[in-house]
């Protein structure tokens, strides 16, 4: 034999071995990810899967059958209740068992387990914004209720039974690829997830930015750019509406001038946000305005638009109920559907529910603070991040009365605050049972059950809409809503003693809310909830234009279908732009303009207000409108803050059509005072600049300049979806704009045989390799729906069913 | 004969192995394959490396077009930068061989008296 040529031979061998199977030498282990036995080719779903199986769990009580149609949305019929959630769990688990466990690991500050120390400052913001903290507070709540818990126990237990099935060749392809294993889910992960909603709607505050906004400007220019009111507000409930008096009578504290309103220091810092865009809407007309003589509920919920989507289709049957409609995986029940009596649906209230308080510490042990004229003890939860391929990090967070110390000398986002500290107060925090609200609304019946069961809902505070097949309409502006006076929370408060701090909540029974209103229609678009006639502090800062145009279609429908609902649904008209346009084409310079402005000039002025894919008014419009924007405010911005917030829209439209002497069209760099007109010209003319460019690169007409795309999660550009032709805009009821829109589209006509039609922008599976990734986009871009459909446990031979999933106690 | 012997030999027992073991497997089966079935060096790295070549590039392929390709595309442009299926067809198998030859390279120079 030959010793050494076998060595040799030997070693290139196991070198190639090793390097194929490592991260030493090349970017992944492409043995590992190429072994047709084990690697993506696992994940190279068959065009002709078959997805029936026969499944025994010992923790089911009973038989459970899942039937699954050809766009594979689940039915799921259980014996036993808590069966029906075991199986929930298992197919959530089975088709986005990445996605959930993703969004949990990254609301629980634990994204640099997977992907290391450069997400280690997200992971340390989300755990002193008190997230796992509060989901641990929710969990104590959700178990003390016997059927949550119970409903909770069979969710995890059925994700677990396929965590548990799972081969390593069987795994989701990303973690393949990023390289890493499932853990075990738990009713935990459950609350992080309902947690991780409440940071998209709930989390976002400007307290920082308006408080130097408002230290900045002079108090006259503080409140014509950020008004209290918005000109053009149509409220949820309208206007007129009477309001009892106030059962809670909130002080106003007596420093409030002093040590608030009035007070100068500018702050550095600088902070992540969920979307601020992160809204719906929502609609319901009654039975006297429709067609069929039966009520109609929509609901498009508008979120960043993401591969494997937030939401997953399902039917949820058991002996007592039948829903269906859009779930979420991470959770049980059915989140936005209906049930064979009513709909339900959802808007964000998008009041401000998180203060920050400025803490004085004893010394830099953080140990003690100030509060109320003694030296009171801080509580300190010690945060341990395990980083992938690196050290661990602590991070230790004193928790005072009003919560966490988010910032600190070692956390300021990004810049040294010079020893001021703050600590966050969120409704988030307090104790609430978030699933109870879908475990009533899933079985309830009628106004009666839909009126009890939307009190448990408490953050994030939702416009609940509601139609039931007895002809009942209503909406109620609900959650935990701080008892407010007039200013409160627009700014960072002081903190050393409880005078700032929130003195109630607003009893359940002052929540405005309309049921069966004259105008035969409730609705909501994430505007203001009431005018300014109701007794508590609303805030300032909401977006005010599609509820508009939502309520004056509403008004003037007679003999509604449900597909005029799916034209409302989709349409891209713009009533910002119907406001605006005008004053563009009143006060611009035409002699003034060049050509190519000439030209772009025309083209707006012969726009159909539409922001259709093919419009060029649209983009003219839009691209204007930004330069407008920054021509009249850069000026005064220029030596702002970093840290600060621009003008509300509404601002600066309410602003100009009241009058064109806006004080802050004036360039105030220069010598001489411009007019709006001056504005508007030198705007068009950096606009044109851009649109020229555009049009020689071809993306003139507003699809291709939108671009809208959707994103894989884990930002894996081939799993993404980019460069789709859509219309749509911030400002359409089809709020559809680059990488944010319409999450979810449902109309349910609550006819005798319920007719419902949705359709998300994603598919039911999340495995890229599977032809049911995507396959629904193309769908949702055209403004089309897929009827939905309520199967009955008879129709288990109907030629809709594909696949049929059994399940049976071992 | 052998050599076909070898190589086919090589090919399904990677396969059966794989179904229990890591992907490396292959190496260990090519190595022994090479010892059991004496052949000149050379040609037992052509069997181990055809015989993978061959198991895993048709397991690839058939595959991948069941999925009709879908996969493929999406993998080949993160991983080669290219949208090409075939060539990561292509590189499943050459990475498979390549290892599968010089395991059975060893085995071969063991047994060569």
């Amino acid at each position: 034999m030959k010793l050494l040529p076998s060595i040799i031979s030997a070693t290139i061998a196991t070198t190639f071995v090793v390097v194929l199977n490592t991260k030493i030498l090349l970017p992944a282990p492409l043995g590992k990810l190429l072994s047709p036995q084990h690697g993506i080719w696992q994940n190279a779903e068959n065009a002709n899967q078959d997805f029936s199986a026969d499944l025994k769990f010992p923790q089911l009580k009973g038989k459970v059958e899942a039937y699954l149609d050809e766009r594979l949305v689940p039915h799921i019929f259980a014996e036993q209740e808590s069966d029906v959630f075991f199986v929930q769990g298992y197919i959530h688990a089975k088709f986005r068992l990445w996605q959930m466990e993703l969004q949990t690991h990254a609301a629980a500050g634990r994204a640099s387990e997977i992907i290391g120390a450069k997400a280690l400052a997200h992971d340390r913001e989300f755990r002193r914004l008190g997230m796992t903290y509060a989901a641990e507070i929710a969990l104590k709540e959700m178990e003390s209720d016997p059927e949550t818990k119970a409903t909770c126990d069979a969710y995890t237990n059925g994700v677990n039974a396929y965590i548990n099935s799972l081969t390593e060749s069987h795994l989701p392809i990303e973690y393949k690829l990023i390289g890493y294993k499932p853990e075990q889910w738990s009713n935990l992960k459950t609350a992080l997830f309902l947690k991780y909603m409440a940071y998209d709607l709930s989390g976002n505050d400007d307290d920082f930015e308006m408080t130097n906004a408002k230290n900045y400007f002079s108090k006259e220019d503080f409140d014509l750019l950020y008004p209290q009111k918005q000109d053009s507000l149509d409220p949820i409930i309208p206007q007129g509406t009477i309001y009892p008096s106030p059962k809670v009578a909130i002080q106003l504290p007596a420093t409030a001038d002093s040590l608030y309103l009035n007070s100068t220091t500018l702050l550095a810092l600088q902070k992540q946000k969920p979307d601020r865009n992160n809204g719906s809407n929502n609609w319901a007309v009654s039975a006297k305005k429709t067609k069929s003589g039966a009520p109609i509920l929509c609901n498009d919920p508008h979120l960043g638009l993401n591969l494997p989507s937030l939401w997953f289709e399902m039917q949820l049957s058991t002996p007592s109920y039948n829903a269906y409609g859009a779930t979420f995986p991470g959770a049980p029940y059915v989140i936005i559907g209906y049930n064979d009596f009513c709909a339900f649906g959802f808007t964000n209230g998008g009041r401000d529910v998180k203060e920050y308080y400025k803490i004085k510490f004893k010394d830099d042990t953080r140990k003690e603070y100030w509060f109320n004229n003694e030296w009171k003890q801080t509580q300190f939860r010690v945060e341990n991040f395990k980083v992938k391929d690196s050290l661990n990090y602590i991070d230790s967070v004193a928790y005072t009365v009003f919560g966490p110390v988010m910032y600190d000398k070692s956390f300021s986002g990004g810049t040294a605050p010079n020893n001021t500290y703050y600590a966050l107060t969120w409704t988030s925090h307090a104790p609430s049972n978030e699933l109870k609200i879908f475990q009533q609304l899933n079985r309830a019946k009628n106004y009666a059950d839909y009126s009890q069961a939307v009190l448990a809902l408490h953050t994030p505070g939702q416009n609940c809409a509601f139609a039931c097949k007895d002809g009942d309409i209503a909406i109620r502006t609900q959650g935990e809503w701080p008892a407010k006076w007039k200013g409160q929370g627009d700014f960072v408060m002081p903190g050393t003693d409880s005078s700032f701090m929130w003195q109630a909540m607003i009893p359940m029974d002052e929540t405005p809310f309309q049921y069966n209103p004259e105008r035969g229609f409730i609705s909501s678009a994430n505007q203001k909830p009431a005018d300014t006639s109701y007794p508590y502090y609303l805030g300032r800062n909401y977006p005010p234009y599609r509820g508009l145009i939502v309520n004056r279609k509403l008004a003037a429908m007679e003999n509604i279908t449900a597909e005029d609902m799916m034209a409302m649904q989709t349409s891209n008209y713009d009533v910002f732009a119907e406001a605006a346009r005008p004053v563009f084409l009143k006060n611009i310079h035409d002699s003034l303009l060049t050509a190519d402005e000439k030209k772009y000039l025309d083209i707006l002025n012969n726009w159909d207000l539409n922001n259709e894919l093919d419009s060029k008014g649209a983009t003219v419009f839009n691209t204007v409108w930004d330069y407008f924007e920054k021509v009249v405010f850069d000026d005064e911005f220029a030596n702002a803050p970093a840290v600060i917030i621009r003008p509300f829209e509404s601002s600066l439209l309410d602003g100009i059509l009241r009058d064109s002497a806006y004080k802050f069209v004036d360039n105030i760099t220069t010598p001489q005072r411009e007019t709006l007109a001056d504005a508007v010209t030198t705007a068009f003319a950096k606009a044109t600049v851009d649109l020229k460019k555009a049009e020689a690169a071809g993306k003139l007409t507003w699809g291709k300049s939108k671009a809208t795309r959707i994103n894989h999660l884990g930002k894996i550009t081939p799993f993404s979806q980019t460069d789709l032709l859509a219309g749509g805009g911030k400002h359409c009821i089809n709020a559809t704009r680059t990488t944010h829109g319409p999450s979810w589209r449902m109309i349910v006509e609550l006819t005798a045989t319920t007719k419902a039609y949705g359709v998300y922008p994603g598919g039911q599976s999340g495995n890229p390799g599977s032809k049911f990734y995507d396959n629904f986009i193309n769908q949702w871009v055209q403004g089309k729906y897929y009827p939905l459909w309520m199967m009955t446990k008879g129709e288990a031979n109907n030629k809709k069913v594909k696949w049929t999933m059994q399940f049976a106690k071992s | 004969m052998k050599f076909l012997s070898a190589l086919f030999l090589t090919a399904l027992l990677s396969i059966a192995t794989c179904l229990y073991l890591p992907w490396w497997a292959i190496a260990i089966v090519a190595f022994l394959v090479a010892v059991a079935i004496p052949l000149k060096p050379f040609a037992s790295f052509f069997a181990g490396f055809a015989a993978l070549f061959l198991a895993w590039g048709s397991l690839a392929w058939f595959i991948s077009s069941n999925n009709q390709h879908l996969l493929a595309h999406k993998v080949s442009l993160l991983i080669i930068s290219a949208d090409s299926p075939y060539i990561l067809i292509l590189l499943t198998a050459l990475i498979g061989a390549v290892v599968a030859g010089f395991a059975a390279l060893s085995g071969s120079y063991l047994r060569k008296n």
